[in-house]
């Protein structure tokens, strides 16, 4: 067996209790105390998770900016602080990775990408970047990352940075903190209000510490995946992968086909017009049980399709994602196969959670 | 109610209680602890007849679905309906109120070869 990569928390963190599991190579907590109990706390106060597994690619050059439109299909900000939320695609115009790209200036990008697609989409824009004046870092083992999420989020984070507290949903501002320059951006995985903060990994610890400091509630991967499903966003390698296009992933808004060409735009503008047999839809269940990934979905003990994500939302009891045949509308009653046992279900709107950001 | 000292454990850890031909079946508290948050359990019909080490019961936690194997064969002659509005009391009261289910053993001989209560714990150690 491979040894599992640390990020710069990972003693803090098994420090504060962690239950430290395998996440796609890292070694992660998934919970501390409680999943209930952290989700909680992200709802309702404040809570932080060690994201530093996630990737920073650097992109600069003259051609910083056309480069990022032809690997993106959203059309990208270039107005400096600016982030836009975009999926980097296949020349078949199916999903690599999805990332959020922040204008540091019009000739420097910042794009924070999964931890699991890093090398993929280095060695992608790498080799994209080649007809380009650009030239692409990864700086990923550089940044260790902290996302601050909650209704409390910004206030907390204004006691240690008092000038984060004007900074725009979605916008980048660089920071001095503990004699070390690093990011902080408005954005989030939770569907609350928050931040995520990039110091070099030497200062991530102390910016931990001052964080526990002021209550926050230390969160681990298994309170994430339950705020980001109740949220409607995707999870990458689960709900989106190179089978699937942004329109089949309810994703088409990031799909920007009037703003130029880029990868991919020929063959999802042809795939759109054939129509699509399935779609990412969401499905609540109408008695007690768990939905998980990779549970069957019935109508009339027909198989329509199935979850690529499940969870038990303290919020909304079983809820999950999948595909499901695309004449299957919402408001339909289906069944979900769990354990051997059909239970009913209904196909419902994501996302279940009205983001409050 | 049903001591840790006065119960047998299978290496799976679950726990039985014998009351009469009877065994009350439930998990052990580093069981629960392990789970963590369980949200539902469920659980077999009534009437239902289980072999040693069969699948009987399902535990439910936020991140996971653990199974639970019969410690003795038998037949399932209840089931405890509480874990219907509070699957927690499974986390909160492991050897108490969050019992999961109870079989009339057919080979009472199946609980004495389970662990007793230092026994399990050693193999917690490993």
């Amino acid at each position: 067996m491979t040894k599992l990569k640390q990020t710069a928390l990972c003693a803090a963190c098994e420090k504060a209790g962690g239950k430290m599991v395998d996440f796609h190579g890292w070694l992660l907590p998934v919970q501390f105390d409680s999943i209930i109990a952290e989700h909680k706390a992200v709802r309702e106060r404040v809570g932080m998770f060690d994201v530093s597994h996630m990737g920073q690619l650097v992109v600069e050059g003259k051609d910083a900016w056309p480069f990022l439109q032809y690997v993106n299909c959203n059309d990208i900000k270039n107005i400096p602080s600016a982030g836009t939320y975009s999926h980097i695609l296949t020349e078949q115009g199916t999903i690599i990775d999805d990332a959020i790209a922040f204008c540091l200036t019009p000739q420097k990008f910042l794009v924070v990408v999964n931890a699991a697609c890093v090398d993929e989409d280095f060695a992608w824009f790498q080799k994209q970047s080649a007809s380009f004046e650009v030239t692409v870092r990864n700086e990923s083992d550089v940044w260790g990352m902290i996302a601050l999420q909650g209704p409390l989020a910004l206030e907390t984070v204004a006691r240690i940075l008092p000038q984060t507290a004007q900074l725009a949903r979605f916008h980048i501002t660089e920071i001095t903190l503990f004699g070390a320059k690093g990011y902080v951006t408005r954005t989030g995985y939770t569907g609350e209000d928050g931040v995520e903060i990039m110091l070099p990994n030497a200062q991530i610890e102390t910016l931990w510490n001052e964080l526990l400091k002021l209550g926050v509630k230390p969160c681990g991967l298994g309170a994430r995946d339950v705020l980001r499903l109740e949220a409607g966003y995707l999870l990458n390698g689960a709900d989106a992968d190179q089978t699937r296009t942004p329109y089949e992933a309810n994703c088409g808004w990031v799909v920007k086909p009037a703003k130029g060409n880029f990868i991919g735009k020929a063959s999802l503008v042809a795939k759109k017009t054939a129509g699509f047999s399935t779609k990412l839809m969401g499905i609540k269940l109408k008695m007690p049980g768990v939905p998980r990934e990779g549970c069957k979905i019935f109508v009339h003990d027909e198989e329509k399709g199935f979850l690529t994500s499940g969870t038990f939302s303290p919020l909304f009891k079983g809820i999950g994602v999948g595909y499901i045949q695309a004449d299957i509308p919402v408001g339909a009653a289906v069944e979900v196969e769990i354990h051997g046992r059909k239970v009913p279900a209904e196909v419902v709107k994501t996302p279940f959670y009205k983001n409050r950001v | 109610m049903y001591n840790q000292e006065n119960c047998r454990f299978a290496k799976t850890h679950e726990w039985a209680f014998v009351e009469g031909d009877v065994a009350v079946v439930g998990i052990s508290d580093h069981a629960q602890e392990e789970i963590s948050d369980i949200v539902f359990v469920d659980l077999p019909k009534v009437g239902r007849t289980v072999k040693v080490g069969e699948n009987c019961c399902v535990i439910e936690s936020v991140k996971s679905a653990s199974e639970i194997y019969a410690p003795v064969s038998g037949e399932i002659v209840a089931v405890n309906e509480a874990l219907a509005a509070d699957p927690a009391l499974v986390n909160r009261e492991p050897h108490a109120g969050g019992w999961l289910l109870k079989i009339k053993m057919t080979h009472p001989e199946d609980f004495n070869a389970l662990l007793d209560f230092e026994g399990y714990k050693a193999t917690l150690q490993k």
